[in-house]
């Protein structure tokens, strides 16, 4: 009888080409995504005199550098010469390699962690690989979704395969429920501040327990995200009905005789019953409140009824020094209560909360209300973007004094000029709130869409729940 | 990719501790490519004025300093980010391999996966280096990979320690993908079977 195993053990042991001593192996990858930042990788390509080795396993699709505004003119519209050649880069390859791409004028672009599940490109027990750190949200149907540099995306193109040490693997078991207005975005919040940014450096995290069983898949999505802010190789979500009823019917998923088949394989790949991992955390999630990070790292996160902290009480040294520099640069002092801090700005959007779900949220916060402070929303994709207009969504918010913005990375990493300015406080939806992440000298708080929404309506960081009432 | 095994060239004191990758090429450069002059922006805002201009007093440039294959700098060469950038941009500067106390993790395996050299030796031999290279502006530095040793100016030799993967892969200039690709006939066995067990992966 086989031992007991873990989700992750069977995936990796699927794709194990050869191995090289005790934990180092040759890994197949069946999907590989590729942005307009994997310039260096293809020009590596080039100047090797490689190909792409399987093409119809590579798909592309601009995200970061798309601008939100005048994309109806496509290319024409990008005054920026530099990311306009990024962007045109990318159709080259796609073109000159075959591989499927999603350009900027395509119904189908997006940021490329919302379109891979979206066009059902991402399915349970793959291999997937991207040159970017958020490629963890792939993991939310039952893969493992590994961010990788541009040496190795360039390895990847080049033969589909690539060379991995065997990460260590952690469940993270959410159980309990979740109360009025607390969101997958707060629980993944709460979870990096229970185990730090280095919580889980070298494993792939498992997130399971009836919390997870009970969330969409977008949900999962949010929180397979951010796995890399605490530092964990991937993060993963076992399949189960919720996930094979997303994934039906979508353009990439299997079709016809092959649902079946592929579902009868889906079924067996759960974490079986007295799997080892190396390591077990558990989070009781009937406790939680939505989250707001204070400060410049994503484990800056506490529940909005909380206060800015003294460093006095930080547990080293060193934590103290860094809470310090971070009370610093966010200029705020130790114990100001967070629910009522002044704002500037507001984004909804990114990898973490730019989907149709997430629109929702905020969408319903703000009907019928005034934005207070300029704030914007940015879709996922161009599909979600089509969707939320089906929907009237795109009507809410325009008339809340919103700006509705095309698809892309947009205010997330501000790489395309949607960027928060100097000293601006900004209510994000996104994953990372680091010194200079939304343009050079802006301040982020990291919360749910439906706080951001009660930011924006305030002006002022707002417990979702009391607006409610 | 080039092998590496003996370089003899002239080399460059880098007189600065924690050089970022940041600094290796700041932020702003993300969006150049190579083969299009990428190493002018090499350790950008230390070697030029905010006006655009040299300043003399870097030591790049200065003349004979300018040819340099090889760095010698002080601990936590390439901290920071994982942006390959920062290391091509030293790549294609013409340097070739960088001998210092310490190195950023991910730094050393990018250098490591362009066929660049990581040298780690001890401080006080980095800085004995550096002393005689300000000292003879232009002399040269011998790293011999085959025999794990760095020979300074001077004649002093000095043994450093690399693991034998690595070491073996830039002697015979196989790169990842070289490495990769040996393992051709497992890998078609390997996507073969795989096809005939998932078909609707085919
Ligand atoms: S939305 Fe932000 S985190 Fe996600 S891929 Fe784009 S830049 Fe990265």
């Amino acid at each position: 009888m086989m031992a007991a195993r873990t989700l992750f053990e069977k995936i990796w042991q699927r794709h194990v080409i050869v191995s090289r001593g005790a934990d180092e192996a040759l890994l197949a990858v069946d999907s590989h995504f590729v942005a307009e930042g994997s310039f260096h990788a293809f020009g590596a390509l080039a100047k090797d005199g490689r190909r792409v080795r399987k093409p119809r396993q590579v798909f592309g699709s601009p995200d970061h550098f798309v601008p939100t505004l005048g994309r109806e003119q496509g290319l024409a519209g990008m005054g920026d010469a530099e990311s306009r050649g990024l962007i045109e880069y990318l159709a080259h390859n796609a073109r000159e390699y075959g591989f499927d791409h999603f350009g900027i004028d395509d119904a189908r672009q997006g940021i490329l962690h919302v379109i891979g599940p979206e066009l059902g490109i991402s399915q349970p027990g793959l291999m997937i690989t991207c040159g970017d750190s958020h490629t963890s949200t792939h993991g939310a149907v039952g893969a493992f979704a590994l961010g990788i540099g541009a040496s190795q995306n360039k390895q990847v193109l080049a033969t589909q395969c690539l060379w991995q040490k065997r990460p260590k693997t952690m469940r993270i078991g959410v159980e309990g429920a979740l109360g009025p207005c607390v969101t997958a975005k707060d629980v993944i919040l709460a979870i990096i501040a229970k185990i730090g940014v280095s919580g889980a450096v070298g494993h792939v995290i498992e997130y399971a327990g009836g919390v997870l069983r009970a969330m969409t898949m977008e949900e999962r999505m949010t929180v397979c995200n951010m796995s890399i802010e605490a530092g964990a190789r991937s993060g993963m979500v076992a399949p189960d009905d919720t996930t094979f009823a997303y994934l039906h019917g979508r353009p990439y998923a299997p079709q016809g005789g092959h649902w079946e088949e592929a579902l009868a394989y889906w079924r067996t790949l759960p974490s079986d019953a007295g799997a080892k991992f190396d390591r077990e955390v558990t989070l009781d999630a009937s406790a939680l409140e939505p989250m707001v990070t204070w400060g410049t790292l994503p484990e800056h996160a506490i529940a909005v009824t909380g206060s800015v902290p003294d460093p006095a009480c930080a547990s080293s040294a060193d934590e103290r020094a860094q809470w310090d520099e971070a009370i610093r640069y966010i200029g705020l002092a130790p114990g100001t209560p967070l629910a009522g801090i002044e704002i500037d700005r507001v984004f909804i959007g990114s990898c973490t909360n730019g989907r149709i779900e997430d629109l929702r949220a905020a969408a319903a916060v703000l009907r019928g209300g005034k934005a207070a402070i300029r704030a914007w929303v940015s879709p996922g994709s161009t599909t979600v973007k089509r969707q939320a207009e089906a929907e009237g969504l795109d009507r809410v918010f325009r008339e809340a004094g919103c700006e509705w913005r095309a698809a892309g990375c947009s205010s997330c990493v501000a790489m395309n000029g949607d960027g928060v300015g100097a000293g601006e406080r900004c209510a994000s939806t996104s994953n990372r709130n680091f010194e200079g992440r939304q343009g050079k000298g802006s301040r982020t708080h990291l919360m749910s869409p439906a706080m951001a929404a009660a930011a924006a309506l305030t002006g002022r960081i707002t417990d979702v729940r009391k607006l409610a009432s | 990719m080039n092998p590496f095994t003996k370089l003899t060239a002239v080399a460059a004191p880098l007189e600065l501790d924690n050089v970022d990758t940041d600094k290796l090429i700041p932020n702003r450069f993300f969006r150049k490519a190579r083969g299009n002059g990428l190493q002018r922006y090499l350790l950008h805002d230390i070697r030029f004025d905010a006006g655009g201009n040299e300043r003399p007093d870097f030591v790049l440039n200065q003349e004979p300093y300018r040819k340099a294959q090889i760095l010698v700098s002080g601990a936590n060469f390439g901290c920071g980010s994982s942006r390959e950038a920062a290391v091509y941009v030293v790549l294609d500067y013409g340097i070739r391999t960088v001998i210092a106390p310490s190195f950023g993790d991910i730094y050393f395996g990018n250098m490591l996966q362009n066929g660049m050299l990581p040298v780690v030796l001890a401080a006080e031999n980095c800085a004995a280096l550096r002393a005689q290279l300000r000292a003879n502006p232009g002399a040269q530095i011998t790293v011999d990979l085959e025999a794990q040793s760095v020979t300074g100016p001077d004649g002093t030799a000095y043994r450093f320690e690399i693991d034998a993967g690595p070491r073996g892969r830039l002697l015979q200039g196989l790169d990842d993908v070289g490495l990769v690709l040996q393992h051709l006939p497992e890998i078609e066995a390997f996507e073969a079977r795989y096809r005939s067990e998932y078909p609707w992966r085919a």
